[in-house]
C-alpha cells in the first residue's frame, strides 16, 4: 500500500495503530506507553485516543501547530497537568510497565524519575550550586562531598561546568538564557531521571545557544529517554530518532524522524513539514 | 476653540489636574511634617532671658523676668476687654506670652503681656534659669551658696561654687536613683515573687514547716540586704540634702532652692553661639533619654519611646507568622471558590474596621478572658490581684497584630500571585512536594512582599493611640517592660506609648502652656520612630528584593 492510497483521516478520527509505531519495539525497549489516552479540560476534549510507544534511550521528537495538545501529552508523562485543577484522563500511560497514573504512584517520585525542562529557563533565584544541588537536598542528601561531587557530575553532563566552576557561588539569574537552560538540565540530571521531557528547550533562546543544547541532547541521549517537543521542524529533523506528528489533539503520523520527513504518510503531516499551516 | 477641544483630547487637563493634586498633597506633608519638627525642636534650644518693667492697666509698674514663649497680633478691641488701656485709634496690638516660671511664688508660670506695656526691655547675663525637680524652671538672679544652712558663697563666689556643688548633687542623686529604682526594685521584686510561693504552696497544701523556715530565711537574706541599701540611702539623702542655692526672684523675694531638687541650671544670655549649639544638642539627649516629671510636663520621654518600639516589635513578630500562613493557605491551598472570596473580602474589610472596635475587642476577648483564664490557671497564687487579667504590653501586641493582621495578608497573597508559574512547576518537576516548593522557593522568594506588607502594618500599629488606651498603655508606667530582673522582658506589664503620651500631655496636663512644646516635641519624635521603624523594614525589603529580583522581569 502506497501513501496515495491511504485514505486521508479526517480530523478527530482515530488514525493511530500499532503500524505507526516505528520499529516493532521489543517489550523491554519500551520507556513509555500511552494507552488509549485521552484528556479533557472540563467538558472539552484535548487529546483524543493516543497510542504510541516511546522507545528508550531515544530521542522522541513531537511537533505539530501550536495548540495540538503536544505539550498537553509530554506535561502528562510527569503528571504536571495534575497542577491543573479542571484537567481530567482517561486510560493509561505506562512507565516501565506500571501505569503512571495508579493511585499508588507516588507522584513525586515519578517526577523525579521522569524530569522536565520548560520552554522558558526557570532557574531558582539562588546560586548556581545551590540550582543543581536543589533536587538532591529534596531528597534528603545533605552531605558536602556528595553535593559537591553530584553538582560537578551534572555540570559536566550538562556542557556547563567549564563555564561556571569558577563562580557557582553566583545567583543563577546573572547567566545568559542559554546558560541557564543549560543550568536547569543540569538540575534535573543532578537527580538520575530516567526520561528528559523538553518542552520546547530552545524557543527562548538565540541559535548559537540553541547549538548548544542541541549537542547536549545529542550527548545526553545515550543515558536517557528524551522527548522533545518542538516547533521547529528543522531542530525535530536534527536531534530527534523518531518524530510524532500531532494535530488537533491527535497523534496523525509516527515514525522514524527521516521516513517522517522525507516520506510522509499523511497528507496533514505533508502539509506541515512544508509549511503549508501551522 | 479647536484648539482648546485638541488640548482636552490630548488629556493635557487631567495631567495637570493629577499633578497639582500630587503637588498640593507633597506641600501639605512637608508643610506639616516641617511645622511639627520646628515648633517640637525650637523648644530645646536656649532662650533668652529678658528682664524689664511692666505697666499695668492700674499705672503700677513690677519688674519683669522670663523667657518670651509666644508672640501674637490680636484685635485691640479683645485686650481693651481685660482693662488694658488702649488708644482709639490702634486697631491690632501684639501680645506676648512670657514664661516667667517660679510657681511656686507667683503661683503661675506664663503671662500674656501686651508688648507696647513692657520696657527697658534687657538682657542682664547673670540672669539665671534652673530647672527643679518640682515647681517648674526657676528664673532670677543668683545670690548665695549655703552648706546646712550657712553661707558660704556669696556674689561672684556663688557661682563657680554653685557649679562644683551641682555636680556632686547630681551625682549623689544618680545614685540615690540607681538604688531606689534597679537594687531596692530588685528586692521587692524578690520579696514579691516570695510571697507568691508562699501562697501558692499554701494553695497547693504544699506550706510545710521546712518550706516556711526556707522561705522565712530567704526573705530574712533580702530584708537584711534592704537594710544595708536602706542605711546607703538614708546616708545619700542626709548628704544630698547638704547645699542649697540662694536666688532673688524678679518681684525680690529670696528663694532658697534645695541642690537635690536642681536638674540644671543655665545662664542662657552669657552663652555663645557655640554653647547654645552645644546646650540645644544636651537637652534633646536629655528629651530623648529621661524619665517624665511633673506629670509628664516636664522631663524626657525615654519610657515612651521604649514602650513604642518594643510594642511595635513584638507586634511585627505576632502578626508576620500568622498573615503568612494564613495568606499562604488561601493563595495555595484552598480551594478557589466563593468562600475564599468572600473570606478575601471579609478580610479586606478587616482593615477598615474603626480601630477602636479592636481595642473593645481585644479588653473584652484578650484581657478579660484569656488574661483571666491564664491567671486563673497559672497564677492562683496572685488572686485578687490579676497578673494578665489586666491591660498589659501582650495583649497591647496582640490586639494590634490583630488589627494589622489584613494588611500582612493582602501583601503577601499579592507576594504568591506574583511568583511565576514556572518556578513552582520547576520545583515540583525535580520532585519535590506542594510544601517542599513553598517554603523553598515560594516563600523566599515572596518575602520582599511580606516586608512591605510588615511595612504597612509598622505605620499603622505605630501611630494607633485608641486601641492602646483599653488594652495596655498608661499614663505613667513605674517600671519599663524590659529590665534586669528574671523574666526580663515582662509581657504583662503596663507600658507607656508616644501616641498616648502626645494625648496625655497635650489634653490632660493640667499646664498647657508648658506642655504645648512637647506636644510638638513628641509628635516629632512619633513620626521620627515610625520612619525609622519603616526605613529598617524598607532596607530589608531592599536587600531581599535584590536578592531576588527575578521577579520584576
Amino acid at each position: 500500500m502506497t501513501a496515495a492510497e491511504t485514505p486521508r483521516p479526517k480530523v478527530g478520527q482515530k488514525v493511530v495503530d500499532m503500524d505507526f509505531v516505528p520499529h516493532k519495539l521489543e517489550e523491554e525497549d519500551v520507556c513509555l506507553e500511552v494507552k488509549n489516552f485521552r484528556l479533557y479540560y472540563g467538558d472539552k476534549r484535548a487529546l483524543h485516543d493516543i497510542n504510541m510507544k516511546i522507545p528508550k534511550k531515544r530521542v522522541t521528537a513531537f511537533i505539530g501547530p501550536s495548540g495540538c495538545g503536544k505539550s498537553t501529552l509530554l506535561r502528562c508523562f510527569n503528571r504536571m497537568n495534575d497542577l491543573v485543577d479542571i484537567c481530567r484522563t482517561e486510560g493509561e500511560i505506562l512507565f516501565d510497565g506500571n501505569d503512571i497514573f495508579h493511585r499508588t504512584v507516588d507522584v513525586t517520585d515519578l517526577r523525579r524519575r521522569v524530569g522536565m525542562v520548560f520552554q522558558k529557563p526557570n532557574p531558582f533565584p539562588k546560586t548556581i550550586y545551590e540550582n543543581v544541588a536543589y533536587g538532591l537536598r529534596i531528597q534528603g542528601i545533605n552531605k558536602k562531598r556528595i553535593l559537591d561531587e553530584r553538582v560537578e557530575w551534572a555540570l559536566k553532563g550538562a556542557a556547563l561546568w567549564d563555564e561556571v566552576k569558577d563562580r557557582l557561588q553566583d545567583n543563577a539569574l546573572g547567566m545568559s538564557g542559554g546558560q541557564q537552560q543549560r543550568l536547569v538540565i543540569a538540575r534535573t540530571i543532578a537527580v538520575e531521571p530516567e526520561v528528559l521531557l523538553l518542552d520546547e528547550p530552545c524557543s527562548a533562546l538565540d541559535p548559537i545557544s540553541t547549538l548548544k543544547v542541541e549537542e547536549l541532547i545529542n550527548e545526553l541521549k545515550d543515558r536517557y529517554t528524551i522527548v522533545i517537543v518542538t516547533h521547529n521542524m528543522q531542530q525535530a529533523a536534527r536531534v530527534s530518532d523518531y518524530t510524532a506528528f500531532m494535530y488537533l489533539g491527535d497523534l496523525i503520523e509516527y515514525k522514524d524522524t527521516d521516513t517522517l520527513f522525507t516520506n510522509p504518510e499523511q497528507k496533514q503531516t505533508e502539509d506541515y513539514i512544508t509549511g503549508r499551516y501551522g | 476653540m479647536n484648539s482648546i477641544k485638541l488640548w482636552f483630547r490630548k488629556g493635557d487637563p487631567w495631567v495637570w489636574l493629577n499633578g497639582g493634586a500630587v503637588a498640593i498633597s507633597v506641600v501639605m506633608v512637608v508643610g506639616l511634617l516641617l511645622l511639627v519638627a520646628f515648633r517640637g525642636l525650637s523648644h530645646f534650644w536656649p532662650h533668652t532671658i529678658i528682664e524689664g518693667t511692666y505697666h499695668e492697666a492700674d499705672g503700677s509698674t513690677y519688674t519683669l523676668i522670663g523667657e518670651v514663649a509666644d508672640e501674637e497680633w490680636v484685635a485691640a478691641s479683645r485686650v481693651r476687654g481685660t482693662g488694658v488701656a488702649i488708644p482709639e485709634d490702634v486697631k491690632v496690638v501684639q501680645r506676648m506670652l512670657i514664661k516667667t516660671g517660679n510657681r511656686d511664688v507667683t503661683g503661675l508660670d506664663f503671662r500674656w503681656l501686651v508688648a507696647d506695656k513692657l520696657t527697658d526691655v534687657s538682657t542682664p547675663e547673670d540672669l539665671m534659669m534652673v530647672e527643679r525637680r518640682e515647681w517648674g524652671n526657676f528664673y532670677g538672679y543668683l545670690t548665695a551658696m549655703k552648706e546646712n544652712g550657712q553661707v558660704v558663697a556669696t556674689g561672684a563666689e556663688a557661682l563657680p561654687a554653685l557649679d562644683a556643688r551641682l555636680e556632686r548633687a547630681l551625682d549623689l542623686a544618680d545614685a540615690i536613683h540607681d538604688i531606689e529604682n534597679k537594687d531596692i526594685g530588685a528586692i521587692n521584686y524578690q520579696v514579691e515573687r516570695l510571697r507568691l510561693k508562699e501562697r501558692r504552696l499554701e494553695l497547693e497544701g504544699g506550706l510545710t514547716d521546712a518550706a516556711r523556715m526556707e522561705l522565712d530565711a530567704e526573705r530574712a537574706a533580702l530584708d537584711a540586704e534592704y537594710q544595708t541599701l536602706k542605711a546607703d540611702l538614708d546616708q545619700l539623702n542626709v548628704e544630698i540634702s547638704r547645699d542649697s542655692l540662694v536666688a532673688t526672684t524678679m518681684s525680690g523675694v529670696e528663694k532658697e532652692i534645695p541642690l537635690k531638687l536642681v536638674v540644671q541650671y543655665k545662664q542662657p544670655n552669657k552663652m555663645s553661639l557655640f554653647d547654645k549649639i552645644g546646650d540645644y544638642f544636651h537637652q534633646l539627649w536629655l528629651f530623648l533619654s529621661d524619665d517624665p516629671r511633673e506629670a509628664n510636663t516636664e522631663g524626657g520621654v525615654f519610657p515612651a519611646i521604649f514602650g513604642t518600639v518594643l510594642m511595635v516589635i513584638l507586634m511585627s513578630v505576632i502578626v508576620t507568622p500568622f498573615g503568612v500562613i494564613a495568606a499562604v493557605y488561601l493563595r495555595e491551598y484552598a480551594k478557589q471558590g466563593p468562600l475564599t472570596r468572600t473570606i478575601r473580602v471579609a478580610v479586606n474589610n478587616l482593615a477598615g474596621v474603626p480601630s477602636i472596635v479592636y481595642g473593645v475587642f481585644g479588653l473584652g476577648f484578650f484581657v478579660y478572658f484569656l488574661g483571666g483564664s491564664l491567671d486563673a490557671l497559672f497564677y492562683p497564687e496572685a488572686a485578687p490581684s490579676p497578673v494578665f487579667g489586666t491591660p498589659g504590653l501582650m495583649w497591647a501586641s496582640i490586639t494590634l497584630a490583630l488589627l494589622t493582621l489584613p494588611v500582612v495578608i493582602v501583601a503577601t497573597e499579592e507576594g504568591l500571585t506574583r511568583i511565576p508559574k514556572s518556578l513552582r512547576e520547576g520545583s515540583l518537576a525535580l520532585g519535590a512536594t506542594k510544601f517542599e516548593t513553598i517554603t523553598k522557593v515560594i516563600l523566599p522568594m515572596s518575602s520582599p512582599a511580606m516586608m512591605t506588607g510588615l511595612i504597612l502594618a509598622i505605620a499603622r500599629a505605630a501611630g494607633e493611640v485608641a486601641p492602646l488606651m483599653l488594652v495596655g498603655v498608661v499614663k505613667l508606667a513605674p517600671s519599663l517592660p524590659l529590665d534586669g530582673n528574671f523574666p526580663y522582658l515582662h509581657l504583662e506589664r503596663k507600658f507607656m506609648h508616644l501616641g498616648f503620651h502626645i494625648y496625655d500631655v497635650g489634653f490632660q496636663s493640667p499646664n498647657v502652656e508648658a506642655a504645648r512644646p512637647l506636644v510638638y516635641a513628641t509628635a516629632a519624635l512619633l513620626v521620627l520612630v515610625i520612619v525609622i521603624l519603616n526605613l529598617t523594614a524598607i532596607m530589608i525589603r531592599n536587600r531581599l528584593r535584590e536578592k531576588y529580583r527575578s521577579l520584576e522581569n
